[in-house]
């Protein structure tokens, strides 16, 4: 795993580079040139000693990043990843997104892909030497020419020194000869950390300055030469076909030119969107419904909690949990619910394609490039080489575009007209069309000693299992999707005895998917809800039970410590607000958050202010993973507080932002984020705060007001 | 045809009536720095000035734009408001996905234009028309404060 990026082959490097075509050009960089390079296989090209790093004899230093930027600022941690070892500076370079290619496969998730929090912890070390391996090859390169010990000579901003001398040469001025150098075998050596100048400190974005101007492209906004829009209506009952279309009132629409079918969708083409808006509410459609016209959200609840009884697949087990149950002195027990929710990123799903006979070119934001590319291979009939895929920035991804079904779709109808077609779903078809996190139900039963310990734990988790159809080969073989593992086997805490089954049950009429915190959003509101429940009944504060179990955990114990001295536990606090305070241990970082809340006699719930305390081991960037935490608690805020995707006769009720809330920024609390200076390897980050705020929030909202909130979303009329 | 005044160039559009502002800049006129959210005026992308004023482009029928100068972030080069409030963006990193950021940036403008120095509730007041699904809100907020403080 270490040498993963030494073992990417030159011929690997190159091939990888056959579909790159979208450059970001870096603002700061904007006084050099703007070459868009395409690596060509020839020697006497650019030095790319693997598949992150280029470097042209035009002095043009170009970092092809292997995640997808969808606001986590990625781009900005592993272009820094890599420039720290290269020596260059992050106003020298510019960046690239990786093309669909094996040489950027994530081995956690199994393809190429940028999602469970995964980008920093699967690079911090390979991206690191890919630099360094260019940094070893440029200086021995340089000290070939000047015929001196490479010993002798150093790197620095893009230009190797020989110091005895004080001759220089720039990187540009070594490529052709670093090129024809072989790339080590062995490992290479890495900075010491305390000689960062990178890495930890804090950079500026850098896709900010094109984020503010309206310059960044993301899919929505490609252009092409004769390109027309289509919108897109398909069934809007899961698994239903389409019938019959009449389309002559559509094809009378000023603006449009084509209405296009498939098996269970219909696409207006137009001039413009409006146009194919227009003529796509013109259309009369026929749908056969199917099997799933009569699913309701009573249906989707009643499969769950009937499935809290009867049989389930023992998922883990520690000790004897039920045995030290029954001989508990109390006994604690729950059922948690929580619903559907839709991903609605602000960018709707949108897809441009252009099939000729020989290629199709997709321009799409996913954070999927491989799957979305072979996709398009299959649909198309054309060899993957074919298919050239130009990843753009994406406008919020939060899971929905681990999804390629919409790419699968847009090329379905662009194969079938001669000019790139740009399909852009409305935000009605956005949501009601999406990939859902599922509803689950949980059910847990503690025991509690008579000095109020935990002495047992039983929990059964019913719901989908998602990796089963996201990657199949990742369940396990018992039948478990370990996902659900997440907060509720790893916790921050010991305990002594647990058992944990699982009843899975597929939800009817939807299809579930990945969405922002994946198993950590989901378990962490129902064990730390849960942690409440049990300190409630030991007649013992939250922090101070939290405190009891994390004896020997030292990196919890000290967030828990620090979150709650900054947001000053236990201090008296108005009538109707209360604290509420989360521990988790999830992605590999360390959280504590305690939310203050306040509620009004009419019902309405104020979050007031929120207290994070982190510790994610090594920070590359220690103020994107603040923003990371204010993003990603709002997300999750908006969910906990509104969010519920329902169904009737099939068909999700939830249209748009009026229907489905999102907050908003008079409604988003203060935040505050600490963070812990730390020497481990990096831990995740983009999802934790998500992970933490439906825990937190109905933790307050109990203290609050005395009675428990065991049903998501908190102001709906399940809570 | 209609003489739409964009960005401080007249334009000649032949589109219909209904047809909401928003696509009008985006798909005929070529500029794509106004996104397209939601259609029904609910999340702000869209956020254009029209005389000055924020509105929702993606609600806004092109027909009733009429004479009024419409400014869309791409035409902020020479405007000083405009520099401060991108600047103080940038200062502290406001953007996540950025996608929602060019409706931020242009209600900002428009709310620091009538009121420089806007209270906290002021700013709520002309912000919470525009979502972000990052929840860059926190950081949105103490740059308006800090171009308030700036100017």
């Amino acid at each position: 795993m270490a040498m993963t990026t030494i073992a990417v082959s030159r011929r690997q490097a190159l091939a990888g580079a056959g579909g790159l075509l979208m450059a970001v050009v870096l603002p700061r960089a904007r006084s050099r040139a703007a070459t868009v390079t395409r690596i060509v296989e020839d020697q006497t090209g650019p030095f790319a000693p693997n598949a992150f790093v280029r470097i042209a004899p035009d002095g043009s230093i170009t970092l092809i990043l292997p995640n997808v930027e969808m606001g986590q600022g990625i781009y900005t941690g592993e272009a820094m990843l890599i420039a720290e070892e290269l020596d260059v500076g992050l106003d020298q370079i510019q960046i690239e997104a990786a093309p669909a290619d094996e040489a950027y496969v994530t081995k956690a998730l199994g393809t190429e892909a940028t999602g469970g929090s995964t980008s920093t912890i699967a690079t911090w070390k390979s991206l690191r030497e890919a630099g360094a391996v260019a940094r070893t090859l440029l200086i021995r390169a340089a000290a070939d020419r000047w015929v001196v010990d490479p010993a002798s000579c150093q790197s620095e901003a893009g230009v190797v020194r020989h110091v005895p001398t004080g001759r220089t040469l720039t990187y540009g001025e070594l490529a052709v000869e670093a090129a024809a150098l072989p790339v080590p075998s062995g490992p290479v050596a890495l900075r010491d950390p305390s000689t960062f100048r990178l890495i930890g400190h804090a950079q500026h974005r850098l896709d900010g300055p094109a984020k503010v101007n309206g310059t960044a492209t993301f899919g929505i906004d490609i252009q092409q030469p004769d390109m027309k829009i289509g919108t897109v209506a398909a069934c809007p009952v899961m698994g239903g076909v389409l019938l019959h279309v009449d389309d002559r009132a559509a094809r009378q629409v000023p603006g449009v030119r084509d209405v296009l079918t498939i098996g269970n969708a219909v696409c207006v083409v137009g001039d413009h969107y409006w146009a194919a808006r227009k003529g796509l509410e013109a259309l009369a459609i026929t749908w056969d419904e199917g099997v799933n016209a009569t699913v309701s959200t009573e249906t989707v609840y009643r499969q769950l909690h009937e499935a809290l009884q009867g049989p389930a697949i023992v998922a883990n087990t520690k000790g004897d949990a039920k045995t030290a149950i029954k001989g508990a002195a109390a006994r604690v027990e729950a059922v948690y619910q929580q619903p559907l929710l839709a991903h609605a990123p602000m960018e709707p799903i949108n897809c441009t394609v252009h099939v000729t006979p020989e290629r199709c070119d997709v321009w799409v934001g996913t954070q999927v490039p491989m799957r979305a590319r072979d996709a398009a291979a299959e649909v198309t009939g054309l060899p993957k080489e074919k298919v050239f895929l130009h990843n753009q920035y994406i406008g919020g991804g939060f899971g929905r575009r681990l999804e390629h079904e919409y790419v699968t779709q847009a090329v379905q109808f662009a194969r079938q007209v001669p000019y790139p077609l740009k399909v852009i779903w409305s935000r009605e078809e956005d949501l009601t069309m999406d990939r859902y996190r599922p509803a689950y139900v949980d059910h847990l039963v503690g025991g509690l000693d008579a000095h109020g310990k935990l002495v047992g734990l039983s929990h059964r988790i019913v719901g989908p299992a998602v990796v089963a159809r996201w990657a199949p080969e990742a369940l396990l073989p018992n039948g478990v999707d370990d996902d659900l593992l997440v907060a509720t086997v790893e916790t921050p805490y010991a305990i002594p005895a647990m058992f944990l089954d699982y009843a899975r049950r597929e939800t009817p009429g939807v299809v579930t998917a990945w969405w922002r915190g994946v198993g950590g959003t989901r378990g962490v509101f129902v064990i730390e809800s849960f942690i409440d429940e049990l300190a409630a009944s030991a007649k013992v504060d939250p922090v101070a039970f939290r405190r009891r179990m994390t004896e020997d955990r030292p990196r919890a114990r000290a967030v828990l410590d620090l979150a709650a001295e900054k947001a000053e536990w236990g201090t008296t606090l108005p009538e109707g607000v209360g604290r509420g305070v989360a521990l988790q241990y999830v992605f590999g970082s360390y959280l504590a958050t305690v939310m203050e809340v306040e509620m009004s006699t009419m019902g309405t719930v104020r979050v007031r202010r929120a207290v994070v305390a982190v510790d994610c081991g090594r920070v590359v960037n220690p103020d994107q993973v603040v923003s990371q935490i204010e993003g990603g608690l709002i997300f999750g805020l908006s969910a906990a507080l509104f969010n519920e995707v329902t169904l009737k006769n099939g068909r999700v009720q939830e249209k748009n932002f009026n229907t489905y809330r999102v907050l908003r920024m008079n409604e988003s609390p203060a935040i505050e984020v600490h963070l812990i200076d730390s020497t481990e390897d990096p831990g995740g980050i983009g999802e934790t705060g998500t992970a933490a705020a439906a825990a937190a929030l109905a933790n307050a909202m109990a203290a609050a007001t005395g009675r428990r909130y065991r049903r998501l979303p908190l102001t709906g009329p399940q809570a | 045809m209609l003489t739409l005044q964009v960005n401080g160039t007249a334009h000649q559009v032949d589109v219909p009536d209904d047809m909401p502002l928003l696509w009008v800049l985006r798909d005929v006129l070529g500029l794509p720095g106004t996104k397209f959210g939601c259609g029904i005026g609910q999340c702000g992308a869209c956020t254009v000035h029209v005389d000055g004023k924020a509105v929702r482009a993606c609600s806004l029928p092109v027909s009733l734009v009429g004479r009024r100068p419409v400014t869309t972030i791409e035409g902020l080069a020479e405007d000083e408001v405009a520099a401060e409030v991108t600047k103080a963006w940038l200062e502290i990193d406001v953007v996540q996905c950025g996608y929602c950021q060019p409706g931020q940036i242009m209600a900002a403008i428009a709310l620091l234009k009538g009121n420089l120095h806007p209270s906290d509730d002021e700013i709520d007041q002309a912000m919470s028309g525009n979502i972000c699904r990052c929840g860059t809100y926190r950081r949105i907020r103490a740059a308006i404060r800090n171009v308030a403080g700036a100017v």
